[in-house]
């Protein structure tokens, strides 16, 4: 069953063209993932699906209802949770207040400040403390929890590794397996193809503002995703 | 003991000037805005009051149970179709748009009530004057004693609902990142209109009690508007209880700058703000160029 389709979506910041055209479907249950370099409109791509990001064309539709037009606090509401890429915590605010300022305006399920806690037990001992003070791997899961409070239908997770100690990484792609395990739909941008690769169903490769490679990650080799990554078919096919 | 009796009028008259700048620190805080109508709304909030008691003949205590809800909404208004707006076009922009609308109450009331001096004095009877005996010659005022103590109980019951509520931890969230704060689902538009609502509602209250203690014309709000900044300068800008200790601070320098000499009320007041303020600026350059010697040292 598809939760979410992207027709024909272009972003833009300013004359900056970040997304262009892009068309994809994820189904429920799925982990899709997205790769490509720096400035291929990733992150411009999940905060339009996020609704933080105006599209200048195309459409959305989640959960069969067009939600083009909705604003990013009510699409939220709908079930679509980002994970901003640098994490942006309330800085000023305890970790509990994070969890439970998102907790207050979102779905409610199954994640509540207890299951959350459960999920990520290195919180628990840090629930008081402002979330500016803490360690950027438990940044990332006051972040993800956030996300989580809200209960969300769809995940999107925006460079969940970024600036974090490799084993910070393990602890916040262990606790994503676990989630991936209890069928909850993510997409996941990740600039190591190697994570990307092992942790989704689906891959998706960006360059330049389109999608020029998909397949399931399961057929995909590592060799044509770099291929795709460093636009070295286009290069090849221009040379020939 | 005139003195122990003018540090207990500086503080009382404190909690005065802690109660006009919550609302002015409380919206930059929350929306980076300065508000220089934040006087002049004031002033809106005692004619209001005014006008009912005096149509009315209701005492103005109860008045207050028609303003503030008008003037909360005033301020949901005021967010909603003019600062929202002028925001977006820049930091510099609601400067302007709430000098305009400074202007633009002043004349109001000045066109409607002219440039009488009114009070609520008159219509609170014997209250405005009561006061009590603490010791055989030192007094309190009760209306002093009674803005005071609306004042710690308004900036404590703020702060208990910014850190126990939802509503309260969404608009810190708003003020914090409201970018974000959309994203786990805060309404950031509704959130501002509601803290400006707040801010409006308080600075009205601020007004009325004014109009209790002293007399006001239509173009009283720029003094009050001084008065609020110092408070909120001096106490520090964004903390609630930093308020009410620059507002004490200011009551008091301003009463015993008037026990010194009649016309000291206001300098000495001023003078505080600036020492203040020249301390803050100092700390600052001491704290980025290294220590004291950086202070005095070249620019490089």
């Amino acid at each position: 069953m598809t939760l979410l389709a992207v027709e024909q979506l272009e972003a833009r910041h300013g004359l900056l063209q970040a997304v262009r055209g892009v068309s994809f479907t994820v189904d429920a249950g799925e982990t899709f993932a997205l790769v490509g370099a720096n400035g291929a409109g990733k992150t411009t791509l999940l905060r339009t699906i996020a609704g933080a990001h105006r599209p200048a064309a195309g459409r959305i539709s989640f959960d069969g209802v067009d939600v083009t037009a909705v604003p990013a606090y009510a699409r939220l509401r709908t079930g679509i949770a980002l994970v901003p890429e640098g994490r942006r915590l309330f800085a000023g605010m305890t970790v509990k207040e994070n969890l439970l300022v998102a907790g207050a305006y979102g779905r409610r399920g199954h994640w509540t400040l207890e299951t959350v806690l459960d999920a990520f037990p290195l919180l628990q001992r840090r629930l008081n403390s402002r979330a500016g003070n803490l360690s950027g791997g438990e940044q990332q899961a006051t972040a993800i929890g956030r996300a989580l409070m809200t209960n969300p239908k769809l995940l999107l997770l925006d460079e969940v590794s970024l600036g974090l100690a490799p084993i910070a990484v393990e602890a916040v792609y262990r606790s994503l397996e676990a989630l991936i395990k209890a069928k909850a739909t993510i997409i996941v941008v990740e600039q190591d193809i190697g994570r990307a690769l092992g942790v989704s169903t689906r891959v998706a490769c960006m360059l330049e503002g389109r999608i020029i490679l998909t397949g399931s990650a399961r057929d995909m080799t590592r060799e044509q995703v770099t291929e795709a990554y460093f636009g070295l078919q286009r290069a090849r096919r221009a040379t020939s | 003991m005139i003195w122990i009796t003018q540090l207990l009028n500086g503080v009382l008259l404190g909690g005065y000037y802690a109660l006009l700048a919550c609302g002015l620190s409380f919206m930059f805080g929350v929306m980076r805005i300065i508000n220089l109508a934040h006087g002049d709304l004031a002033i809106l909030g005692a004619c209001v009051v005014f006008f009912v008691a005096d149509a009315t003949g209701i005492s103005p205590f109860v008045a207050l149970v028609v303003a503030l809800p008008l003037m909360a909404l005033i301020g949901f208004g005021l967010q909603r179709w003019m600062l929202e707006r002028s925001l977006r076009a820049g930091l510099l922009v609601p400067l302007l748009t709430t000098f305009g609308l400074a202007i633009i109450i002043e004349n109001g009331l000045f066109e409607y009530f002219g440039a009488d001096s009114r009070s609520l004095a008159p219509y609170i009877g014997d209250f405005a004057f009561d006061s009590w005996a603490i010791t055989g010659n030192i007094y309190i005022g009760s209306l002093a004693l009674l803005i005071f103590v609306v004042a710690v109980v308004l900036l404590i019951g703020l702060k208990l609902f910014l850190t126990h509520t939802s509503l309260g931890r969404a608009i810190r969230a708003t003020a914090e990142d409201s970018d974000t704060a959309e994203l786990v689902g805060i309404n950031a538009r509704y959130v501002y209109a509601v803290a400006a609502a707040i801010a409006v509602a308080s600075a009205g209250l601020a007004g009325v009690f004014l109009a209790m203690r002293e007399t006001f014309s239509p173009y009283s709000g720029p003094t009050q508007l001084i008065f609020a900044f110092e408070a909120v300068v001096i106490g520090g800008v964004g903390s609630l209880s930093g308020t009410l200790v620059g507002g004490i601070v200011l009551g008091v320098a301003q009463t015993f700058g008037a026990q010194i000499n009649p016309q000291g009320f206001l300098i000495a007041g001023h003078v505080v703000f600036l020492i203040v303020l020249a301390g803050r600026l100092a700390v600052g350059a001491i704290r980025t160029r290294g220590g004291m010697y950086g202070l005095f040292a070249r620019r490089p």
